[in-house]
């Protein structure tokens, strides 16, 4: 299913992995003509210079200050070359996508739960489209995990507390593993599965049949109901609080002169701290739900929120 | 005449004089746990990290037979975890940490600097007590049933999921740091302090100038891990919220602080290699250390830069990006001093007269596992190919060479250089290259496969594992059984030369410095009179060369 025992190079999924492959073997060639004078010299000195062996051994006391600065500064220039390819695709590695598709993901000792906007949910397994940008967009429920996919040539920490995102575009269908790399307990070895690239409308159809009562959207309308939120946040409330319609993305001045945008973590942490960033113009009389909602009910809720209007957070 | 002179191998000098010595003035088990000599505190910790080793050895050889099969029969998980917690844990601060500094630096240092002893011997006795008693608490909570939470230690893993001795062993780690602030103390007075007459900065072999460099890296480094490791051990006891967010804490506060000391640790295992090999490579070659000055510029600068580059161990964990490509930047120009040294030890022996004694045959060994590791380092440096092999077998590789490699080849050429010194008995050298061959060999063959397991993305701390990684592991375990045997036969035929090796002369390598200026062993005070020095280190040139 994945290959064989005797491949010696992974399987490249996504162009992002074909150019980190051309770095690595490029910076390879570059080291070897680098260190060749080393391996080369030190073997032929060795045998010419033996003891007993003859040879011209006279050698002059001048020591010569441009030999060592060539060979202190020439490598290190050549070498910069590689810094900035790598760091040049670092960045865009960083920088996400707008639009595509985002899965959101959970890792906790010692599984992985990934939710799709659509509601459809699937643990250890993750199905995408190929040719499509996928944001993944990852919490900790627990302790600190890493998502990684070797196919991908991408990995990134999973925190507590904390949203972390990483993207890629698949290129090739086919199933690929999934690990957890950091090292998180028991069983981290075996917390991982298959990422499986399917062609775009094989991953409608995936969609359809792991059949979902509702999006992630809807699913959160209904916690934010449930939970509460809407008594003072929604419609004809007693209690003055903003409403949320279109916050997501928005600018938020808070009490202390700062603004802060309204991002996925800084809805997160109003729900479980709404003591924190207090906002300017409202009295805080909201309960925080700290250890009262689940990570996976969060990014629900998140998503409704995100729902009632967007706005590209800045 | 100087007493330089009256020493010199040539000089047959007269036995009738020479005191007992260190070894044979007393022979009581008190007087050897008593001693304030640097010289019997260095045997200490020699017999000392050598026990630590071989149980750090013992761990490693078992995770490896694990690892030949891809399902995690052999153990369960979690003993497979408390495996490589054992063997991290102790092998990096019981054995290289203290390894060279601690046995050899305290051997060594006042003798290559005409010193009659360290500036605070007893302070230097304590410091191994100190070490012992770290060493205690992190043994005991090996035989309690051990720690799972991975050397690293990383938080809230360790602060709030893990059930094992976490504590306790924290408080060994925590303790074995002091010991090495009073040993980095130490040698930086006496560096400064104890100089003989004549011996100027410029004059001083680079081992000492290692030393030294380690020493600054011992005394800034360490109270940062100190103060981290306190804050974990409160976090674990009364939950404060420092590391843990449940509690308000940050996990990345605890990353920052950790490599902030246990990057520069790194060099605290690479630097007194470098040393060693340094002092190796002219003595087999009969040939001046080329650009002396460089390299020992090169140390310092390297013990400098170490500070600079914590954050590239944290380039996937959300740190900022601008702070990731400046850390990559930085870590890109500690190439620069390492590729001094590579490069000055291959032109030290361009026109030497090579010997290829059990000494140089490590050295060598050893130039080739730095090399390695090194460029791999600058691989892992670049911010797209580290978000690839981050936290693999390529790290794993990568690590073990420059550390296992840079640490343990160097000791061992060392251990066999000084050998006469320390003991005044010979081993046998066809048994000596014997194994400096076989462990370049079987080290190769250990970590070698595991960069390419790296690559095709086989996370480290794995202990059940796809099926098509396993060609790789069953190679890699084959080269640790090989790498098991060139451990085994050191220990051996040194332990065997105790008492049935020849005696060894003053000067068994006809090489230069003050420590073979006087006798195989030293007496109390190392030596007979207090030598002055003549000559600049590394003085091969008076000879003349063989045609």
């Amino acid at each position: 299913m994945f290959g064989h025992a005797l491949d010696i190079w992974p399987a490249a999924a996504s162009a992002n992995a074909v150019e980190t492959d051309h770095l690595i073997i490029a910076f390879t060639v570059l080291t070897v003509l680098l260190t060749a004078p080393i391996f080369i010299g030190f073997t032929w000195f060795a045998i010419r210079y033996r003891r007993g062996v003859k040879a011209d051994r006279r050698h002059g006391e001048v020591r010569s200050s441009a030999i060592e600065m060539t060979w202190m500064i020439g490598p290190f220039l050549l070498t910069l070359f590689f810094f900035a390819w790598g760091a040049q695709m670092f960045m865009r590695d960083k920088t996400l996508p707008a639009g595509g598709l985002q899965i959101d993901a959970i890792g906790r000792q010692w599984m992985w739960k990934f939710q799709h906007p659509g509601g459809q949910s699937e643990i250890n397994d993750l199905h995408v489209p190929v040719g499509e940008n996928v944001t993944m967009h990852m919490i900790s429920q627990d302790v600190i995990h890493a998502f990684y996919i070797p196919s991908l040539r991408i990995q990134m920490d999973v925190l507590p507390d904390r949203y972390t995102n990483l993207w890629f575009k698949a290129n090739r269908t086919g199933s690929y593993h999934l690990f957890c790399s950091e090292y998180c307990g028991t069983d981290h070895s075996v917390m991982g599965g298959t990422i499986t690239v399917m062609e775009p409308a094989a991953y409608q159809q995936w969609l359809g049949a792991s059949g979902s009562d509702m999006s992630l959207a809807s699913a959160g309308e209904a916690l934010f109901q449930s939970y509460g939120c809407s008594g003072c946040h929604q419609g004809q409330s007693t209690v003055r609080a903003p409403s949320l319609v279109g916050l997501y993305g928005k600018p938020v001045p808070l009490e202390d002169g700062r603004t802060v945008v309204a991002d996925d973590s800084y809805i997160r942490d109003k729900i479980l701290n709404p003591n924190n960033n207090l906002i300017a113009g409202y009295k805080q009389v909201m309960p925080a739900f700290k250890g009262v909602i689940a990570e996976d009910d969060l990014l629900r809720l998140v998503a409704y929120i995100k729902s009632t209007g967007v706005r590209a957070p800045m | 005449m100087t007493y330089a002179a009256q020493r010199d191998a040539h000089v047959p000098h007269a036995t009738i004089d020479a005191p007992k010595d260190y070894l044979h003035i007393t022979h009581t088990v008190k007087s050897w746990l008593l001693s304030t000599d640097h010289k019997r505190i260095g045997i200490l910790y020699l017999i000392s990290i050598t026990g630590f080793f071989f149980v750090g050895a013992v761990a490693a050889g078992l995770l490896r037979l694990s690892l030949v099969v891809p399902d995690g029969s052999i153990f369960t998980n979690d003993t497979y975890n408390k495996l490589f917690t054992i063997h991290g844990v102790v092998m990096v601060w019981f054995f290289m940490i203290p390894s060279i500094p601690a046995t050899f630096g305290n051997f060594l240092l006042p003798i290559m600097i005409g010193a009659k002893d360290l500036a605070f011997p007893k302070l230097n006795t304590t410091s191994w007590y100190v070490f012992m008693t770290g060493a205690l608490f992190a043994m005991l909570s090996v035989l309690f049933g051990g720690i799972d939470t991975g050397w690293t230690f990383y938080a809230p893993l360790s602060t709030a999921f893990s059930n094992t001795y976490v504590s306790l062993a924290l408080v060994g780690v925590i303790v074995v740091g002091f010991s090495s602030i009073l040993t980095g103390l130490n040698f930086i007075v006496t560096v400064h302090t104890m100089r003989a007459p004549g011996m100027t900065w410029f004059r001083m072999p680079i081992f000492v100038w290692t030393m030294y460099a380690v020493s600054m890296i011992f005394l800034l480094a360490t109270p940062v891990i100190t103060m981290a490791l306190i804050l974990l051990v409160m976090e674990r006891t009364f939950k404060i919220g420092v590391f843990d967010p449940a509690l308000g804490g940050d996990p990345v506060l605890f990353e920052h602080l950790f490599w902030f000391y246990s990057h520069p640790a790194v060099y605290i295992m690479v630097l007194p290699g470098m040393g060693v090999i340094s002092e190796i490579v002219p003595a087999f070659a009969r040939k001046k250390l080329f650009g002396y000055k460089f390299v020992a510029y090169a140390s310092i600068g390297l013990a400098t830069i170490t500070f600079f580059v914590w954050g590239h161990h944290m380039f996937v964990n959300g740190q900022s990006d601008y702070a990731s490509v400046t850390f990559s930047f930085l870590s890109f120009a500690v190439a620069v001093p390492s590729a001094v040294k590579v490069y000055n030890w291959t032109a030290t022996i361009h026109k030497g007269t090579l010997v290829l004694d059990t000494p140089m045959v490590y050295a060598m060994g050893y130039i080739g596992l730095f090399v390695i590791g090194g460029l791999t380092g600058l691989f892992l440096a670049t911010l797209s190919i580290d978000e690839h092999v981050h936290d693999t077998y390529f790290v794993v590789a990568h690590f073990h060479y420059i550390m296992v490699g840079g640490t343990v080849l160097a000791f061992l050429g060392g251990l066999h250089y000084w050998w006469p010194k320390f003991t005044g008995r010979m081993y046998n050298e066809a048994w000596g290259r014997i194994s400096a061959v076989l462990m370049f060999v079987g080290f190769n063959v250990t970590f070698a496969p595991q960069f390419i397991l790296g690559y095709l993305g086989m996370p480290r701390r794995y202990h059940v594992y796809p099926a098509e990684f396993q060609l790789m592991n069953i190679m890699s375990s084959a080269g640790a059984t090989i790498l098991a045997f060139a451990y085994v036969f050191p220990f051996v035929y040194l332990l065997y030369s105790l008492w049935f090796g020849k005696k060894a002369p003053d000067n068994p390598w006809d090489a230069k410095g003050l420590e073979w200026m006087t006798t195989s062993p030293p007496p109390l005070h190392n030596f007979i009179k207090p030598p002055v020095v003549d000559f600049e280190a590394y003085d091969y040139a008076a000879r003349v060369p063989e045609a």
